[in-house]
């Protein structure tokens, strides 16, 4: 028999506003919400809320507010409510527990312990309101031997490159996992942008091959929707490794999400689980990833870069030296914050390492071995905001993926039920009624907004560094102090701690 | 590593932390190769005077050791005997060693705690050379890099052909009579420096110019873009120990030209790279070649305020950061060709000029010696 869980979180609604429209009943996917004919108002089931804030936002009086229940087991340090439920809601099904976005948990957040620099006298910040400030970047291998043609002209002989207007991209997010209202908002946004988003790996819909400029594809364990004109739609194609979420096993897309469209754009059949294998089973070492990676080189006449995306793990920076030997143009790293439509939870919460520690010591390898001009780096898992950005940079990144920020604009708000496909926002969804929630028009134009914002943020940041160049931005970790990190981390991040001179 | 009592106040090190500093520039140039003494580059130097807060002052001269032309002139800076021994011992299992001397030098009342100065014509000895599977200029850095790394108390702070840099912890003007510049060289270019750090660098190696082999640099600014180039640059085998910009500049200037071939001009479009808005509207061509520097160059560009002048066996450059925030003036007259910090640097030793004018920024200036002049 099944141990009751109570409500985490519960409906609080104010009867002296409410008034009974029903909104909330008919914006929730979960049946939270429901009319009392007899009573003549509104009831909630707080138990089966989700805590996605749909009817909060969308209630004509602000009748709503969701809180956190006050109901809990006995006070234990040692056993929290959510391990005791957990234990509950594993004895009642014999399952392994399923979570979405990324891990929520208590552990360090180095971007909040790192500080910027800024100019003062001694060379003057840069004000970008009236200077030109630069945020292009060219993503890809720079190492090419100089050669001149016969009038002694420098010949370009540089390996493909992507060029970013602004160097951030929106990381990969499969269809399926998303609506397709969602892919369309992100592809149009990034066209707009002159960015990239990334078709993750459930293959790209028919619709958006014209995107194909700003489409980034992948090319999974599961190979779902890989074929020769999906490759040559793209401007690039990523190899995924791994994923922050979950390193060390494949996707996974619960079968109530695979619909028709789905199931024809993924090459699967429709209803049944995707759950894509842990390793590609083409590529059991290093030596076999370049065969991937030259293989679909091969297919692209070398007119594509590729990407190699891995989980940022505890051997990382060896595996990206080695990524980096193996004819990749890119790697892109995924911290273990990174964001996932369904993840076991354990596995969420407890493997990986940040991206700030993997991305510095990465960075450092690289160098030190005298190849980080061979590779871009792209780090994502949990970007929060500009001064992430920047901050990523200046240890040595050259660009940025966004996932769940990018969810955040198209009004996801973090309930983390991706993987029930019940997503009232209709972005983790392919319910219609719930997809076309998700106005595509207004999804890319918020998109846009925050991309933007976020450029402008980038811009006023790097000024006041006297930085007109993001160029001048990567790998000058001078510019940044910790602040309350021990030792070990100031030298894993390779910088110094605040109030240390240069 | 050098010191002197300025260390003992407890100040670090040039070396130790990145100290940013203010400065002048200048330098005269011969076109025709015609030597002249270092009368004129002081005189230029000194009125800027306030520029400078007297704790750095430098030189460096091109065509001064015509008799030695053949051989590396090192300029040694010797803290105390036993460094100097140990640097001999490796220079003589190392070079030939055709003339050495202390250098001369002039007592200055301004110029205090000045180290052991020496001067050494040196040349590779073949079978170490030839052991070293290095060629001949990077066998001579590699020993320079030893010195400098290893001896302690020991510091080449000059190492080119028939050129030499000349620097200490002083006002320039000081600096330049204390080395009897204005007497006893003469050479056909010259380059001078005073620095406005804003901490004491503690030692004269601290001081520029910053030399390389027969580059030299001399730069006023504060490089936004610093740890970025070092990192970089660093991966090429380069130690940037002094932490200024000069070392940085330098080092990226050579890796350009020596290792990667470009030109002066290439070179310039690397580290003071156009605005992408600029590159659009430039002509098929241009833009090919401007596009191409960029993105195979990124982390090369060099970001925030600098002028700086590059000493080359043969000529000079002059170049601006892409926005000019320091500013930097060239002139000309007849075969001379004068750069400065500021126009007054110019008119003090040539107050009629055949042409004057402000660099933009990012647009270098290159003066050679004409085809056919005699160093």
């Amino acid at each position: 028999m099944d141990t009751f869980i109570p409500a985490e979180y519960e409906v609080v609604r104010n009867s002296e506003l409410c008034i009974a429209c029903r909104v909330c009943e008919r914006q929730c996917s979960n049946g939270v919400h429901a009319y009392d004919k007899d009573l003549g108002k509104m009831t909630a089931d707080s138990t089966k809320c989700v805590n996605c804030h749909r009817c909060v936002c969308l209630c004509p009086t602000h009748a709503l507010k969701i809180v956190k229940s006050d109901d809990t087991y006995k006070l234990n340090a040692n056993w929290s409510n959510q391990t005791m439920n957990e234990i509950y809601r594993q004895a009642n099904s014999g399952g392994v527990l399923l979570s979405s976005m990324g891990n929520p948990n208590d552990y360090p957040i180095y971007f909040n312990n790192i500080l910027v620099n800024a100019s003062q006298v001694t060379n003057p910040p840069i004000d970008p309101l009236r200077e030109p400030m630069e945020t292009t970047v060219y993503l890809g291998k720079k190492d090419v031997e100089i050669k001149r043609d016969i009038q002694g002209r420098l010949i370009d002989n540089l390996p493909p490159q992507l060029k970013l207007t602004t160097p951030i991209m929106f990381s990969a997010m499969s269809y399926g996992s998303i609506s397709y209202n969602a892919h369309e908002s992100l592809a149009r946004a990034a066209e707009e942008l002159g960015i990239f988003y990334n078709t993750g790996e459930g293959g790209l819909h028919k619709d958006f091959y014209k995107y194909g400029k700003n489409t980034i594809v992948q090319v999974a364990s599961g190979r779902f929707g890989v074929h020769e004109e999906y490759l040559q739609a793209a401007a690039a194609i990523e190899i995924k490794m791994g994923q922050g979420a979950k390193p060390g096993i494949g996707g996974h897309l619960p079968g109530s999400k695979i619909s028709e469209d789905v199931s024809r754009t993924r090459m699967i059949p429709q209803g049944v689980d995707a759950i894509s294998p842990a390793p590609h089973h083409d590529i059991y070492s290093i030596e076999d990833l370049r065969q991937l990676i030259y293989s679909i080189k091969e297919a692209t006449a070398y007119k594509k870069p590729v990407i190699v995306k891995v989980a940022a793990v505890h051997n990382v920076a060896a595996i990206a030296s080695g990524i980096a030997r193996s004819g990749a143009d890119i790697i892109a790293i995924d911290g273990f914050r990174g964001g996932t439509g369904a993840a076991p939870t354990r596995i969420r919460d407890n493997v990986g390492i940040p991206i700030e520690l993997a991305l510095a010591q990465v960075d450092e390898r690289l160098r030190q071995e005298g190849i980080r001009d061979s590779v871009s780096v792209v780090v994502a898992g949990s970007i929060h905001s500009s001064a992430d950005v920047v901050k990523a940079i200046a240890l040595g990144a050259d660009a940025c993926y966004i996932g769940t920020a990018a969810l955040l604009a198209l009004g996801c708000h973090l309930c983390r039920s991706c993987h029930t496909g019940k997503c009232n926002w209709g972005i983790a969804t392919q319910r219609p009624d719930l997809v076309k929630r998700l106005n595509p028009d207004i999804g890319y134009k918020r998109l846009v907004n925050l991309v933007t914002a976020w450029s402008h943020e980038i811009q006023e940041m790097m000024g006041g560094m006297g930085i007109n160049s993001i160029e001048a931005l990567k790998g000058n970790r001078l510019m940044l102090r910790g602040v309350g990190l021990n030792e070990t981390e100031l030298k894993i991040l390779g910088i110094h701690h605040a109030g240390e001179s240069m | 590593m050098y010191s002197n009592e300025l260390k003992l106040k407890n100040a670090p090190l040039e070396g130790e932390v990145r100290i940013p500093s203010g400065c002048a520039v200048s330098a005269i140039i011969d076109r025709s190769g015609k030597r002249m003494t270092g009368a004129d580059i002081i005189d230029s130097i000194a009125t800027m005077h306030d520029r400078s807060n007297g704790l750095g002052g430098g030189f460096a001269g091109y065509g001064i050791y015509p008799d030695y032309k053949e051989y590396y002139a090192f300029h040694m800076f010797y803290n105390d005997f036993q460094s100097k021994k140990a640097t001999e011992d490796f220079l003589i299992t190392h070079f030939e060693i055709v003339y050495s001397s202390e250098m001369k030098t002039r007592k200055i009342k301004k110029v205090v705690n000045e180290p052991i100065i020496y001067r050494y014509f040196l040349s590779p000895l073949s079978k170490r050379l030839a052991n070293s599977l290095l060629d001949e200029e990077q066998y001579v850095v590699h020993c320079v890099n030893k010195i400098n790394a290893e001896i302690d108390g020991a510091f080449v702070f000059s190492s080119g052909k028939n050129m030499g840099i000349f620097k200490g912890v002083g006002f320039p003007e000081d600096i330049g009579r204390f080395y009897l510049l204005d007497e006893e060289y003469a050479g056909y270019s010259w380059t001078s420096h005073g620095r406005y750090p804003t901490n004491t660098p503690g030692w004269w190696g601290g001081a520029h110019p910053f030399g390389l082999l027969d580059y030299s640099i001399v730069h006023n600014g504060e490089i936004s873009s610093y740890d970025a180039n070092r990192r970089y640059i660093e991966m090429f085998g380069y130690k940037c120990t002094l932490q200024t910009d000069t070392e940085v500049i330098t080092y990226v200037i050579d890796y350009l030209i020596r290792v990667k071939k470009l030109t002066l001009r290439e070179v310039a479009k690397v580290i003071s790279a156009s605005f992408w808005s600029t590159i659009k509207e430039k002509s098929d061509e241009e833009r090919a070649q401007e596009e191409f520097l960029r993105k195979a160059f990124p982390s090369l560009l060099i970001n925030g305020p600098f002028s700086i002048i590059f000493g080359f066996t043969g000529g000079l450059m002059a170049l601006n950061d892409r926005l000019k925030l320091r500013s930097m003036v060239c002139a000309e007259k007849g075969d001379k060709a004068y750069i400065s910090s500021e126009e007054c640097g110019i008119r003090a030793v040539a107050p009629e000029l055949d042409r004057i004018y402000s660099p933009a920024g990012g647009q270098p200036v290159i003066y050679t010696l004409k085809e056919g002049a005699e160093i």
